[in-house]
């Protein structure tokens, strides 16, 4: 007669062999401990479809989102497959956050609608560090299949949403079947009395995880290795008049 | 000048320019030839060792397209569809095949056209060039009848009918056309003409590696083309492997029932003998390739192959390293569906000018090893072609205060700079080019980075360049 704890452990490995197990898979933590804490996983899931978009007066210019992603794309370890339409990436702003150009490999193509099947084809080599891919338009079934390769390889599948029309910014409103969808933007940053520009400050929105509630936080923005960071008047949880 | 024996008699089989232009003919006596021009330099005409060259020259050719045929006694079929884009156009691959052939030392003319015969006249007997897709008609029209591949009886009757352009021949109507001159001329007209089919049937190199199947039931559905492919690689690769090489250059013929054909053409960046990657890189191009009534058979043809040793990579005791991963089949895949130039890597600059500090790299090449200077702040996102912005500033040299981008007006709460980026000294023609960069953040929060093209005092603008966040 099988004991209790026998039957539980025989079910929990059935459920984990048709992939409802999250807590088997690896995930890169941000380093924030709010953050770690909130998400399942205590970090960024690796071998998952992640989205980022962008809010703001320049979003469709994604330059927020576009640091954030190659913020995770520079801890993590292995070559990186970005994945574009347009020509407007600026690598020099890449390696600002840590990610090294001779790490990148570039495919460009013309349609938005066969980057895809690039990331799709980057999602199948394993040993990859991450797969970075630009699309406006991600359906349901699309993303689906996007997911479903990432968790066979376990290459994480980060995608940036662009758009430059107002029907296409609907679009990123839709559902899709990435596991985590964030939405930065920036906020103004710290007050220096001697001018000049510190770190930026962005609000990085968990809009959309499964399994976790959706929650918002202000972070300041990647340093030279990728890292976000809690802002130091907010941390020290010390109520400061707000610098003019 | 080449001489042949034809009889008793000995000929002028060709003459090189300079022979003609002094006025040596095809078809004139060696005699009269040699009373013309008294210390000519005669050659034996070669015959055996001209095909023997002239299939060589096919051979070389197949750089370009898979589909080459040799069209003796001087002439060479390319088939260039579905080739032309890896070429950057047929322009560049006109270009490019002329100059490569010429700095051999071989006079060439060419000429690309819809159908075989339009092109074998346009190359012969017209200017040569491209003929634009459905004007064959017209190119072909206003040159002489030799053009269209007629034996010298038929010709001189055309002749004698007053018949001197294809265009003539082409009024004309048809039955009386073909009691007159044959079936021959009118096949020739509308081979000319694009009215008709003429197959190209490819050389194979014979030292190519080769696996085809022949169908005695022909075959249309693409999941057995998918098999067939898959099939053939593994034979390949074997044969490979016994000869100990990698396949660099693959291409696959396939040929239908009514003689039509296709071919694919798929290049890996390292050679390899790995038949699975080898038929999937072929995956999605057949799904392009029209069956019609039937592929009767499909030819596999390794066109290029390097050396390639066995590597041990796993052995009791010895780890396999792993810090390095094989990037070289994703590349191939990738390159497979969108091209080589689309697939790459950038390579740091030595140089602030912005357009300037990265360049393209082929995405295996070894790590480039430099980097930017530190502590350069830089946006992710360019805005290429940079836009004209209005500013507000309180005085000459500081940062806006406000700017107006796109008809929104923004505030300037916090700013940097100026960065003074000159365009280098050393590159010569172009007048030197100051900006002065400003890094600015809105009351939102967003970061900008503008500059201006000259000084203030010269009357500089102000331009958005580029987004950090």
């Amino acid at each position: 007669m099988a004991t209790r704890r026998e039957v539980i452990d025989d079910l929990r490995r059935q459920i984990e062999r048709f992939g409802g197990a999250q807590g088997s898979r690896k995930s890169l933590p941000f380093g924030v401990s709010v953050l770690d804490r909130h998400l399942p996983g205590r970090g960024l899931t690796l071998g998952s479809l992640h989205e980022v978009i962008e809010e703001g007066p320049a979003s469709e210019f994604a330059g927020t989102a576009t640091f954030f992603t190659a913020g995770i794309a520079a801890r993590l370890k292995g070559p990186v497959l970005w994945c574009l339409t347009r020509r407007d990436l600026f690598a020099p702003g890449l390696m600002q956050v840590g990610l090294h150009p001779d790490r990148v490999i570039y495919a460009e193509t013309c349609r938005d609608a066969d980057v895809l099947p690039l990331i799709e084809e980057g999602l199948h080599q394993k040993g990859l560090g991450a797969v970075v891919g630009e699309v406006s338009r991600l359906g349901l079934t699309a993303s689906r299949r996007l997911q479903v390769a990432a968790e066979a390889s376990g290459v994480p599948a980060l995608v940036i949403r662009r758009w430059w029309t107002v029907a296409q910014k609907d679009l990123t409103k839709l559902p899709t079947a990435a596991s985590t969808r964030w939405r930065v933007s920036p906020v103004p940053s710290e007050v220096v009395p001697a001018g000049g520009l510190r770190r930026s400050r962005w609000q990085v929105e968990l809009v959309r995880c499964r399994g976790a509630e959706p929650r918002c936080w202000i972070l300041e923005a990647c340093d030279a290795q990728g890292r976000l960071a809690l802002p130091a008047n907010l941390a020290d949880r010390q109520d400061q008049a707000q610098v003019r | 000048m080449t001489v042949i024996k034809q009889g008793s008699r000995r000929l002028v089989a060709s003459a090189c320019p300079a022979a003609q232009k002094v006025g040596l003919i095809e078809g004139m006596a060696v005699a009269k030839a040699q009373a013309m021009v008294p210390d000519l330099h005669i050659i034996d005409a070669d015959p055996e060792g001209e095909h023997a060259s002239l299939r060589q020259l096919a051979e070389w050719a197949i750089r370009f397209s898979p589909v080459v045929a040799p069209d003796p006694p001087d002439g060479i079929w390319i088939d260039i569809a579905g080739v032309e884009h890896l070429f950057g156009g047929e322009e560049m691959l006109f270009k490019k095949l002329i100059d490569r052939v010429e700095n051999n030392g071989i006079h060439a003319r060419a000429a690309i056209a819809d159908v075989p015969g339009a092109a074998w006249a346009v190359a012969r007997f017209g200017k040569g060039g491209i003929i634009p897709p459905g004007r064959a008609v017209d190119a072909v029209s206003t040159l002489p009848v030799q053009a269209l591949r007629l034996t010298p009886e038929t010709v001189s009757a055309m002749h004698r009918l007053g018949i001197e352009r294809v265009g003539q021949l082409a009024a004309m109507p048809r039955a009386p056309m073909v009691r007159r001159f044959g079936r021959e001329a009118s096949l020739r007209l509308d081979q000319a003409l694009g009215h008709a089919f003429e197959p190209i049937t490819p050389i194979i190199p014979d030292e190519a590696v080769i696996a085809s199947r022949a169908f005695a039931e022909p075959i249309g559905r693409l999941d057995d083309l998918k098999l067939v492919v898959q099939r053939l690689a593994e034979e390949l690769c074997q044969t490979l492997e016994q000869r100990g090489e990698g396949v660099r250059r693959l291409d696959l013929i396939v040929r239908r029932v009514d003689q039509k054909g296709a071919s694919l053409r798929v290049g890996t960046a390292k050679a390899s003998r790995d038949h699975v990657h080898l038929a999937k890189l072929f995956d999605e191009k057949l799904e392009m390739v029209d069956p019609g009534f039937g592929i009767e058979e499909i030819v596999l043809i390794a066109n290029r192959t390097e050396p390639l040793l066995e590597k041990q990579t796993v052995a009791r005791g010895i780890e396999a390293e792993d810090d390095a991963v094989d990037l070289s089949q994703l590349v191939d895949r990738l390159t497979a569906r969108i091209g080589e130039d689309r697939v790459y890597r950038l390579a740091p600059v030595q140089s602030l000018v912005p357009e300037r500090m990265t360049r393209r790299v082929s995405p295996l090449s070894p790590p480039s090893g430099s980097t930017w200077p530190e502590n350069l702040e830089r946006p992710t996102r360019l805005l290429d072609p940079p836009e004209s912005i209005m500013t507000t500033a309180l005085l000459p040299d500081h940062p806006p205060v406000s700017f107006i981008w796109r008809r929104v007006r923004y505030k300037v709460m916090k700013a940097d700079g100026p960065e003074r980026i000159t365009s280098e000294w050393w590159l010569g023609a172009e007048p030197k080019r100051i900006r002065d960069y400003y890094r600015l953040e809105t009351a939102e929060g967003s970061r900008f980075w503008i500059f201006r093209d000259a000084p203030m005092t010269e009357g500089g603008r102000w331009w958005m360049h580029g987004f950090f966040a």
